[in-house]
């Protein structure tokens, strides 16, 4: 399969996902990468402050797609670890991390943020495994370049009774894309798998989730909210693939997006592939604008109007801010989100 | 006699090319409560609109003048910031904003707009709860997103509560009385007659005599077909209580 991290490894185009590929097909980089630049150079400079550096925990650094020296996880059952993976230039990288386990009995969590500087391509794949007994909440905040080629690829397997809560947070870039595989255990394991994305300009970011249920007594969550204005493009792609005999799957599934100008676009394919009898499966999906009367409403009692928008369209996001477990997590995406809305929705 | 603090001058609004208002002119004078009644369709609502600056309509001729100012050049917020509320015949629902947060969001924009400090939480936290308390609205309620899930008699005692919190120089109440049983309309009513102050205008537009005896306005307007057909004192309110529209809205256009 022709992934990003595939071509920059061997500098052929035709590595590239493109629009022939099913999954591909709304972020087509084939199509949008005529050349693949060279590699990136080292990381020059200061990293600044990350926005769940206040969280603590184990930290690694993965700077233009390589670990940086002095960081790595050092104590492998840390119960937070958190990621940091900071782009800087016009060159490509890719790296794969070696997988994270969470051992039976643990409470763990990972936050990650994907930041930097440029016009950088870059794809980082993960690897997750979490054990019978343990749960991982994992929170993906990508505040990234209006330049920058993203890409993010976790393959999560559950075990039987395992939890596993994931949340993205997604402001675009030239292309960005996150995407979670999910191999789910079943035998009451419960998955959420939550994103959100504001998204403005030209940016453009694809949330991509595939679970599998191929084993019985399995939960999938799944609640997506976007809002996206200029020319701005949000995608959200979510296909559950209930497998014979996974009987007793319970799965849901919502997308919702606030559609802010004329020009800017959603694409939401939410898909249920159900081969297993005795499941309890539904999906909603809604496109809509700003209600008129609410802004009216709120500029009458004195919001002036880009504020007013603001507080609407946090108000209509929030909903999956509410739903992040990790208190410290939840309190720096809801300081990211008010950040950004404030700064002109 | 000073400067009226609401002077509506040959006011003429269209929607959608159609002519509502047909040349209304009222003064307003800073301190008096002026009643607004009339038969459905006869504009009241949209004169409510227009003053507090809701898109859709389009004033075709005349002026409205705040303090002397041009009102219908500023937007909505900048309306609100200079002391204009409505409360709104239908409040509407925020879903996903507790009350609270978007009373002290709006309390704040207009200080900020004004050029005011803005008020800390604590000191919002008082001045909310003792508004609340004053009309009957629990405490729990300001939590929960503004007005989702209220009933009609909630959602206008809410109206209320934010007007009181605002302390706006001219309100608008858009038949705040429609709609509440008598026990509430007690409450409302009383609540909007408090804020009668020598600094306060009000604009009160009703169908019923009941929010009157409350508020007792000073004068009394009837608007029919898009204009002013007669103004008098609060007696002219009595006399529609017992006679109805009729005689007015069978006079032509």
């Amino acid at each position: 399969m022709s992934s990003l991290a595939r071509a920059i490894e061997t500098g052929d185009v035709a590595e590239l996902p493109s629009r022939r590929e099913e999954d591909w097909h709304w972020t087509d980089l084939r199509g949008l990468i005529r050349k693949l630049p060279p590699r990136s150079g080292g990381f020059g400079g200061d990293v600044g402050i990350g926005p769940f550096d206040g969280l603590g925990g184990e930290r690694l650094l993965v700077l233009n797609g390589r670990m940086a020296p002095t960081a790595g996880f050092a104590a492998p059952d840390a119960l937070l670890r958190s990621i940091r993976v900071i782009g800087q230039g016009e060159g490509a990288h890719a790296l794969r991390l070696a997988r994270i386990r969470i051992a039976s009995g643990d409470e763990a969590a990972l936050v990650e943020s994907y930041e930097g500087r440029g016009g950088y391509l870059s794809e980082l794949d993960l690897s997750i495994e979490v054990e019978a007994g343990a749960s991982l909440e994992r929170v993906v905040l990508c505040d990234e370049p209006a330049d920058a080629v993203s890409v993010s690829r976790a393959e999560i397997v559950l075990a039987p009774g395992a939890r596993y809560a994931q949340t993205v947070i997604a402001s675009g870039a030239r292309r960005q894309r996150i995407e979670a595989r999910v191999r789910h255990g079943g035998g009451g394991a419960v998955a959420r798998l939550d994103g959100l994305y504001l998204l403005d300009g030209r940016r453009h970011s694809d949330l991509t989730t595939v679970v599998t249920h191929d084993r019985p007594g399995g939960v999938t969550d799944q609640l997506i909210k976007g809002a996206v204005r200029d020319q701005a493009r949000g995608v959200f792609q979510g296909r559950i693939v209930v497998a014979a005999g996974a009987d007793g799957t319970d799965a849901k599934m919502g997308c919702h997006a606030l559609v802010l100008s004329d020009r800017a676009e959603v694409d939401a394919k939410p898909e249920l592939e159900i081969y297993a009898d005795d499941v309890a499966c539904a999906h909603g999906a809604t496109v809509g604008a700003l209600d008129p009367d609410a802004l009216f409403y709120a500029m009458q009692r004195g919001l002036p109007e880009p504020e007013a928008r603001g507080l609407l369209i946090g108000a209509f996001l929030i909903e999956v801010v509410d739903r992040i477990g990790h208190p410290g997590a939840r309190e720096a995406v809801r300081a990211w989100l008010d950040a950004r809305l404030g700064a002109g929705a | 006699m000073s400067r009226p603090l609401l002077s509506i001058r040959n006011l003429h609004v269209a929607v959608d090319g159609k002519p509502i208002l047909n040349g209304i002119t009222l003064d307003l004078p800073t301190g008096e409560a002026h009643a607004l009644m009339g038969p459905n369709g006869a504009g009241k609502s949209t004169l409510s609109h227009v003053l507090a600056g809701r898109p859709g309509y389009e004033v075709t001729a005349g002026e409205v003048l705040l303090d002397g100012e041009d009102l219908l050049a500023l937007a909505p917020s900048e309306r609100a910031a200079r002391g204009v509320f409505l409360s709104f015949q239908y409040p509407v629902e925020i879903p996903g904003v507790p009350a609270m947060t978007f009373l002290r969001a709006a309390l704040n924009a207009q200080h900020r707009a004004r050029g005011e400090d803005e008020v800390a939480a604590p000191a919002f936290l008082k001045l909310i709860r003792a508004r609340a308390d004053a009309l009957k609205v629990d405490h729990e309620m300001l939590r929960r997103p503004l007005n989702v899930g209220f009933s009609g008699g909630e959602k206008k005692r809410m109206e209320i509560v934010q007007m009181a919190v605002l302390a706006p120089r001219l309100a608008i109440l858009d038949e705040t009385d429609s709609g509440l049983d008598i026990d509430a309309l007690r409450v409302v009513a009383d609540g909007v007659g408090a804020m009668r102050s020598p600094d306060r205008s009000m604009l009160i537009i009703t169908h019923y005599q009941r929010l009157l005896d409350y508020v007792r306005p000073d004068r009394v307007h009837v608007l029919a077909a898009g204009r002013i057909v007669a103004s008098g004192g609060p007696e002219l309110a009595l006399e529609l209580e017992l006679h109805g529209y009729d005689r007015f809205a069978a006079e032509p256009a």
